[in-house]
């Protein structure tokens, strides 16, 4: 009796989350839906309506599509290779008893503080810049060519600009995971004569397994929709260089209004932001449930 | 001896510590340091010591009233917040204390509802946004930041709450505890940290929004993401000036986001930590 | 319900308490220096209106196109007055989406504007939209770096002058470049340069049938033309300089030309940003004698969208913004060089204007040379000098930008770039219904 007054209970209250997630999620996915199948152009309107699967096939033979998708998964990959590989390194140097921890701590987190267009920006015209850019005036100091980032190594860039902002995140999520470790066992290993690399592997790694699922999952989600940082830095090119799947969907959008095609585009991107998904679950989605 | 090397390792550890965070700091400390140049200066070459000239700050408030964005940014990323825990709260509280096979799969379908590009939604919701007078209000914006950030709230508290024992509430019943001293005395004291931290994180990423903040709002509920953007690239000479707007769009946050850093690492763990 | 309730009845009273007071104007406008100045201004406009209040949206050119426009197909009614090019006014006058300017007032004076402005600005004779400023392209120039090179810049020079000059007065030693020139791509960016410069080689977007035309030997000319001389005698970088960064360094005297718009004149002659405000000499753009120069006309100006229920009290403050009164007004407060250019004739007429602005004859003598109609040497079936008056051409202008824009960076050869745009460009026009 009591357990089934708990359970209606709990139905009771998940119910405004779950209600409300469910139609914030249903009703755009169905207008986008139905979008995907209209040619729907306000500032060409002669042409509009039903088409069928034509918009996905314009979206897919874009010569820019390849690329977008190609960009958004390297973006993807990339990023969470250098947050999770930088954040293990920066955790385990931040667990180290330092002088001024706390300050050093607040540097380091920082950039989680950072709006994307401002940190775009930032990094754009003070840091990257050919001719004004921190990068520049010290390539001059060494008497170098200064290098145009946003030119001759535009995803390069964009990862970079990316990265700094969710090193933070992945470095405090590690960190706290770090400091969770219990001090016996690793002086017993110490006592054991294992090696610090050995440690490391069999016992801080695994340790930290379910915290790094944690980052992968919920980066890779934000990851997926990186578009305000090329946006605001090499708005996709040169050429598709830095084009990705929200970025193409972008210029369909805002820039054509070829709303039918960005709704065709937008359901690509969830099918998918699913498949990859469905990938990280399959890779370390195991390590939740311990 | 054991002492010696202890000492040398925390020198080392500590430069090595702090060129790494000093790198990683450097384009925000950059960025207020060219908020005080003037703009032939912040052009002129890499200088650390600018002039402190309020020139840039003082042309900035000249050209948008800073207050008004400032507090439409602190009513927004607030007011979804609170918005956001009402909601999420009782959710996390079920989910946690009475999980059931699907809890996961709930919990993944919450995360799953933020796959769809916002540039791809952009023109119905405009459109749904016009029908409800809802352009340029602080109340639309408002839920619209909620339901963005509702999953990774409800993601947080969940794994929060679930780390609260759930004998402490057995045995405060067996005491003969009533339910509101229950829920007064034993569990509020174990959820308030958790809900804190859950609170700054979702105030940092509500502040953050620079989508939906900027398309959806023209003067009345504009926050500082559209600040900034009257700020990015006019014609002339503009970096000083950029930077100062940039440090004022930041700094509130930043500011804040150092004075609760405690409470914030805390909680921004998603049950990363058992 | 109540919460429905009271929001409700606190909107109303809060509407009727503002109806009660004034009228509110909300005016989007791009962030740009003349438009600012007109922001501080407007209290000589409320003095005199005191029943309209004016609420300023200043956004960066992209997001403020992007938000304009998407409010205006969307009906959406946030704005009494649109701040808008000439790319935007013949496409949204098409649509209705503009009221035409019919109320401007006895004393404004509307055949006092610029006839090959106004004629970007009109649709069948009627004005949709009100020139704030106006621009054309044309040559700055160091005249010591001119003349240590041993060379005369004449007032009407060729491609072939200038790509020798430029030749010639690189110095990569003094980290001197004989020419800047845009190379960041977008259709506004990179395209505005290279398509007003495609005009003075003979080249056109279209035909007459609407057949994409890169595949023809004037684009290959000037692509290559441009990749080239960029090579030579361009900073490093330019694939990603647009008209900031080109400002930028030729105020700091990395630049022996710059071509680009006429209102940057007012920015490197003035000597509290330019170190070289001295020594700027101004020629009109060049051409290869075909009959037509490589500049462009773009005025941003002031538009009514239909939706407004304010239409009056924002044609009213539009005649307000661009009236002679105005620039008297600003002459008055910040002196005659500062007064926003390119948009009557009689402020060229005037001999304080001309004396305060020694390029004032070059900027009208180069917004005269474009004809937005007749924009290069063969015929078109389009309007606009540096840009393609189609909706499509935000998009493809912008994905040809890119492609070029890579070219100059040498990750793409000029013909695989020129491939690669006659592609995009027939997809598009396909999918328009242009072409089959």
């Amino acid at each position: 009796m009591a357990t089934r007054q708990t359970q209606t209970l709990a139905r009771f209250m998940m119910a405004p989350s779950v209600v409300l997630l469910f139609i914030w999620m249903i009703v755009p996915l169905a207008i986008t839906l139905w979008l995907s199948f209209q040619q729907y152009n306000p500032l060409n309107p002669i042409r509009d309506g039903f088409v069928g699967f034509a918009n996905y096939a314009l979206f897919y033979s874009n010569p820019a599509f390849f690329f977008a998708i190609l960009n958004t998964l390297i973006i993807v990959g990339a990023v969470l290779l250098i947050t999770i590989v930088g954040g293990i390194l920066l955790a385990i140097l931040l667990d180290q008893p330092i002088f001024g921890q706390g300050i050093v701590r607040i540097l380091v987190i920082s950039p989680f503080f950072v709006m994307p267009p401002v940190a775009a920006l930032v990094w754009k015209n003070m840091i990257l810049h050919p001719g004004y850019g921190v990068t520049a005036d010290l390539a001059r100091f060494l008497g170098l060519q200064p290098v145009d980032w946003f030119a001759q190594y535009p995803l390069f860039s964009i990862i970079m600009i990316v990265a700094w902002q969710w090193l933070p995140f992945a470095t405090l999520i590690l960190l706290t995971s770090l400091q969770s470790l219990d001090g016996e066992q690793k002086e017993a290993a110490e006592m054991d004569g294992a090696s610090a690399l050995a440690r490391f592997w069999y016992l801080t790694l695994p340790h930290m397994s379910r915290a790094i699922t944690v980052v992968i999952l919920i980066q890779t989600i934000f990851l997926l929709a990186v578009y305000a940082e090329i946006l605001v830095t090499t708005n996709g090119g040169p050429g598709y260089a830095s084009t990705n799947l929200p970025f193409l969907v972008y210029q369909k959008a805002s820039l054509e209004f070829k709303i039918g095609q960005a709704s065709a585009g937008g359901i690509i991107a969830v099918i998918l932001a699913n498949i990859v998904a469905f990938f990280a679950m399959r890779a370390v989605g195991k390590n939740l449930d311990k | 001896m054991a002492r010696k090397v202890t000492t040398r390792h925390k020198v080392v550890a500590t430069v090595a510590a702090w060129a790494v965070a000093l790198i990683i700091f450097f384009p925000i400390l950059y960025t207020i340091i060219t908020s005080f140049k003037s703009e032939t200066e912040a052009i002129a070459g890499f200088k650390l010591i600018p002039s402190f000239t309020t020139e840039s700050y003082r042309e900035v408030q000249g050209q948008y009233n800073y207050f008004k964005p400032f507090m439409n940014s602190v009513i927004l990323s607030v007011g979804s917040t609170l918005l956001a825990l009402l909601i999420a709260v009782p959710a996390a509280w079920a989910m946690a204390f009475s999980p059931t096979k699907r809890t996961k799969d709930v919990l993944m379908w919450m995360l799953s509802t933020k796959m769809m590009p916002a540039v791809a939604v952009l023109f119905p919701m405009y459109i749904i946004f016009r029908d409800l007078g809802l352009l340029d209000s602080r109340i639309g914006l408002t839920v619209m930041l909620t339901m963005i950030n509702l999953p990774i709230v409800v993601w947080m508290l969940y794994t929060y709450f679930r780390e609260i024992p759930g004998e402490i509430l057995e045995a405060a019943r067996m005491d003969g505890a009533s339910l509101w001293n229950e829920i007064v005395y034993v569990l509020t004291p174990m959820a308030v940290p958790g809900i804190a931290s859950t609170m700054l994180l979702n105030i940092i990423l509500a502040w953050n929004e620079a989508f939906w903040t900027i398309r959806l709002t023209t003067t009345e509920a504009a926050p500082l993401t559209a600040f900034i953007s009257s700020f990015s690239s006019p014609q002339g000479l503009f970096w000083a000036k950029l930077s100062a707007a940039s440090t004022l769009a930041i700094a509130p946050i930043l500011i804040m986001g150092w004075f609760s850093q405690k409470q914030l690492v805390r909680g921004l763990t998603f049950g990363a930590v058992k | 319900m109540t919460f429905k309730t009271l929001i409700l009845s606190a909107c109303s009273t809060l509407a009727m308490a503002l109806a009660a007071q004034a009228e509110t104007l909300t005016i989007a406008t791009v962030n740009n220096g003349d438009m600012i100045r007109m922001q501080k201004l407007t209290d000589d406009f409320t003095a005199k209106n005191p029943d309209i209040q004016l609420n300023w949206v200043t956004l960066e050119e992209n997001v403020l196109r992007e938000r304009v426009t998407t409010d205006i197909a969307t009906k959406g009614g946030q704005y009494d007055v649109m701040t808008i090019g000439t790319y935007e006014v013949p496409i949204w006058a098409k649509q209705n989406w503009l009221l035409p300017l019919d109320n401007l007032g006895a004393d404004y004076d509307a055949a006092d504007i610029i006839p090959a402005i106004a004629g970007g600005l009109s649709v069948d004779g009627k004005l949709y939209a009100a020139p704030f400023y106006g621009e054309s392209s044309f040559i700055m120039y160091r005249t010591d770096l001119m003349e240590k090179a041993g060379l005369k810049m004449p007032d009407a020079p060729t491609w072939e002058f200038v790509a020798d000059a430029a030749r010639k007065m690189t110095d990569r030693a003094a980290d001197i470049n004989g020419i800047c020139l845009r190379g960041k791509a977008g259709w506004g960016e990179n395209m505005a340069f290279l398509t007003a410069t495609a005009n003075s080689f003979g080249a056109r977007w279209f035909d007459e049938k609407w057949a994409p035309q890169f595949d023809q030997p004037e684009w290959k000319t000037t692509l290559q033309f441009y990749v080239d001389l960029m090579k030579d005698a361009g900073p490093s970088g330019a694939s990603s300089n647009g008209f900031n960064e080109n400002l930028a360094l030729f105020q700091q005297g990395k630049c022996g030309m710059w071509i680009d718009a006429t209102v940057a004149a007012s920015f490197v002659s003035n000597p509290k940003d330019s170190t070289v405000a001295d020594k700027v000499g101004y020629a009109l753009a060049p051409d290869t004698g075909l009959g037509k120069r490589g500049n462009w006309l773009w005025a941003w100006s002031l538009g009514v969208p239909a939706g407004t229920q304010k239409a009056e009290a924002a044609q009213k403050f539009i005649a307000w913004a661009t009236g002679k009164g105005y620039a008297e007004l600003v002459a008055s407060k910040e002196g005659w060089a500062n007064v926003p250019p390119g948009t009557r004739s009689s402020l060229y007429a005037n001999p304080e204007y001309q004396k305060a602005a020694p390029f004032a004859k070059m900027t009208l003598d180069s917004i005269n040379a474009a004809d937005p109609t007749k924009p290069t040497v063969k015929p078109v079936p389009y309007t606009g000098v540096q840009f393609v008056a189609i909706p499509e051409f935000q998009g493809l202008g912008t994905t040809v930008g890119q492609l070029f824009s890579a070219a100059l960076a040498g990750q793409m050869s000029v013909d695989e770039a020129l491939k690669q745009a006659q592609d995009a460009a027939t997809a598009t026009m396909k999918e328009g219904g242009y072409i089959q």
